[in-house]
């Protein structure tokens, strides 16, 4: 079985980039990292693609050749990555970005597309759907296990009230949620092997797009005005009068955590 | 050094790594005054830390010592010091003399189950009546045919409560001073090693520090490592990657306090302003961060001249030596800049402050540091 998985490179929460005053973007020049919510997708891919013959690429979208982030994929074990960078790209939103990734994904030929629900530094939420979409395959959002039977996958979708069993032919699109799986640390052989796996680097123009559909200038968004969140405020504190324990349950029921 | 995206992502694994799996527990052993060290070293082993620059032929990574730089520096960043160091015993401090000397089926038997995170290993060489002055041990190994009959006993052994074997510094002959020791691998299996007593010490709480006792311990003479009669020279060579991990450990330990510190300081308000707006509290942590600085880039110059196999001796002792003193220095203004928290047992400056201390007499004490110095510059009369 071929899986791709979809891998964000983003700068390190760490020491997040600033954004870009021209553009109102975030600033992604300089060493990305794998974005954390992808380290579920790549463990889960791996996974199913564990059997002979069976085979993990990356495809990741960014900014300088940079390839940073897809060696921690590559680390973890999956086998090759395309790698898609072109200043056409710069200021693409969701839908180019889902335009560029459903072009590059259909190269590989995949029996399976996995991705993140969302990334940690866009939070739209809207590209695996849109990439779907794009490649006329049916979507599965918001998997918490997805296991092969022949032809079509079985997964289970979480809902609010528990979850759904949703049985899909493939290929196929499927996110992921965070904790689906426990992500594997890449090793120090992983790491190395990592080094000399292949990446494939390709433009707008390798993928048959026309650049005037992408990044900026296909964008059909602007980002008109950023400004500041707004500070975090104090918490509520409840000072427990033998009520204690209710007042916090009514608390967590509010939030429908239980 | 130069850091590549291979270390980049080496530190980046480790730092996740230690967050999930050791992070969540500090404060449990610490109070438990020991951890679950098979649990953990086997949870740990799979990125490969435990045989960095070990053969591949028993599992080990085939590293350049570069990554035992990065590995130390971000067990520095564990946030006790007692953890850092049990499982710097396993990579540094009880195997290093195997890996070198060891026969093959010795390191198959021994080496590769500890690389593996399989087994917990300690070395044994400190004695009652022998700490600094190795040569003074007592410990004796009286060769019986094929075996070794081993009477002594041996303290502060780190992870003594809990190791599968030990490397076990004794006397095989009758020839003084610094000859006729062997190093010997003993499983503490054995009938006769026993665990006399379970040392409370300042610092370094989650670690278990055992003192053991040795009565007609028969193992076999194939269990020694290299050279029956060279143990005292190959513990020699041992130590050293001791000190070097010890001195890469506090790389990271002073960074990320001179971080924990300022970020305090910044925060906390006093007069009416930041603690941080004082001048005195920016030129002393200033002060340290440049002394810090000059210590990482020594770090690199260590691992240089280690990857060039060059003879370490020297930065091995000089960056031991600087670090713990550094490190104690850190923690001692860290403990006072936070004021009263500072003191507190719940605040890591309390912790750090304690566990700290031991640098700078474990692997070496500052002062056996500076009489080897003293020797190779000549200020020595000796």
């Amino acid at each position: 079985m071929n899986v791709v998985v979809c891998v964000k490179q983003i700068p390190d929460p760490v020491a997040p980039g600033a954004l870009d005053p021209g553009t109102n973007t975030l600033n992604r020049s300089g060493k990305l990292i794998m974005d954390d919510s992808d380290n579920y997708g790549v463990e889960m891919a791996l996974q199913l693609a564990g059997g002979e013959g069976d085979e993990v690429t990356l495809v990741s979208m960014a900014p300088g050749g940079e390839t940073s982030g897809l060696r921690t994929g590559l680390a973890m074990g999956a086998a090759k990555a395309i790698l898609i960078s072109d200043e056409a790209l710069a200021g693409s939103d969701a839908l180019g970005t889902a335009k560029v990734l459903a072009a590059a994904i259909a190269r590989a030929n995949p029996d399976l597309i996995v991705m993140a629900t969302e990334s940690t530094d866009g939070y739209t939420g809207t590209l695996p759907v849109q990439v779907a979409e794009l490649m006329g395959l049916p979507s599965v959002t918001f998997a918490k296990a997805i296991s092969i039977e022949g032809s079509t996958i079985k997964v289970e979708r979480q809902t609010e009230a528990g979850f759904d069993e949703v049985v899909c032919p493939m290929p196929a699109v499927v996110t992921v949620t965070a904790g689906v799986v426990e992500p594997r640390y890449p090793s120090f052989k992983g790491i190395m092997a990592a080094k000399s796996k292949p990446v494939e680097n390709l433009t707008v123009a390798d993928l048959g797009l026309d650049a005037s559909q992408v990044g900026s200038a296909g964008s059909g968004q602007e980002i008109t005005d950023v400004s500041e969140s707004e500070a975090r405020g104090s918490g509520e504190i409840v000072v427990d009068e033998g009520d204690g324990a209710q007042r916090v349950v009514a608390f967590l029921e509010q939030l429908k955590v239980i | 050094m130069l850091e590549t995206d291979e270390h980049r992502l080496f530190r980046k694994t480790l730092r996740d790594l230690f967050e999930r799996e050791i992070e969540p527990h500090v404060n449990v052993w610490e109070s438990a005054r020991t951890f679950p060290a098979h649990d953990l070293f086997a949870r740990l082993a799979p990125v490969g830390i435990f045989g960095l620059e070990y053969d591949e032929a028993y599992g080990g990574m085939g590293a350049d010592h570069s990554f035992t730089l990065i590995a130390g520096e971000e067990m520095g960043r564990i946030s006790c010091g007692g953890i850092p160091m049990a499982m710097a015993v396993q990579m540094s401090m009880a195997t290093p003399a195997l890996a070198q000397y060891g026969t093959a089926e010795l390191k198959e038997a021994y080496l590769a189950p500890a690389i593996r995170g399989e087994c917990v290993a300690s070395i044994a060489v400190t004695e009652p009546d022998a700490g600094s002055d190795v040569a003074g041990i007592r410990t004796r190994g009286v060769r019986d045919g094929d075996q070794w009959i081993i009477n002594g006993s041996k303290l502060y052994v780190t992870n003594g409560t809990q190791a599968d074997w030990l490397c076990l510094l004794a006397r095989t002959s009758d020839q003084p001073g610094y000859q006729g020791m062997s190093l010997i691998v003993v499983p503490t299996s054995t009938d006769g090693v026993v665990v006399s007593r379970k040392l409370e010490k300042l610092g370094m709480w989650s670690s278990d520090t055992a003192e053991l006792s040795f009565t007609d311990v028969r193992v076999p003479v194939s269990n020694t490592i290299g050279e029956i009669g060279r143990g005292f020279q190959q513990q020699m060579v041992q130590f050293q990657a001791e000190r070097l991990i010890t001195f890469y450990k506090q790389v990271g330990s002073i960074e990320l306090a001179l971080a924990r510190t300022k970020a305090y300081l910044a925060e906390r308000q006093a007069f009416g302003k930041p603690l941080l707006a004082n001048q005195h509290l920016q030129f002393v942590l200033a002060e340290l961060s440049a002394r810090h600085d000059m210590l990482k880039h020594y770090a690199r110059t260590t691992a240089d001249a280690v990857m060039r196999g060059e003879d370490a001796t020297r930065y091995a002792t000089i960056g031991k030596l600087m670090g713990s003193r550094l490190q104690r220095e850190v923690a001692d203004t860290a403990v006072q800049f936070h004021g009263g928290i500072g003191y507190m047992d719940e605040h890591w400056t309390s912790r750090f402050f304690r566990d700290t201390r031991l640098d700078s007499i474990g692997a070496g004490a500052d002062e056996v540091m500076l009489r080897i110095l003293a020797r190779m510059d000549g200020y020595s009369t000796e």
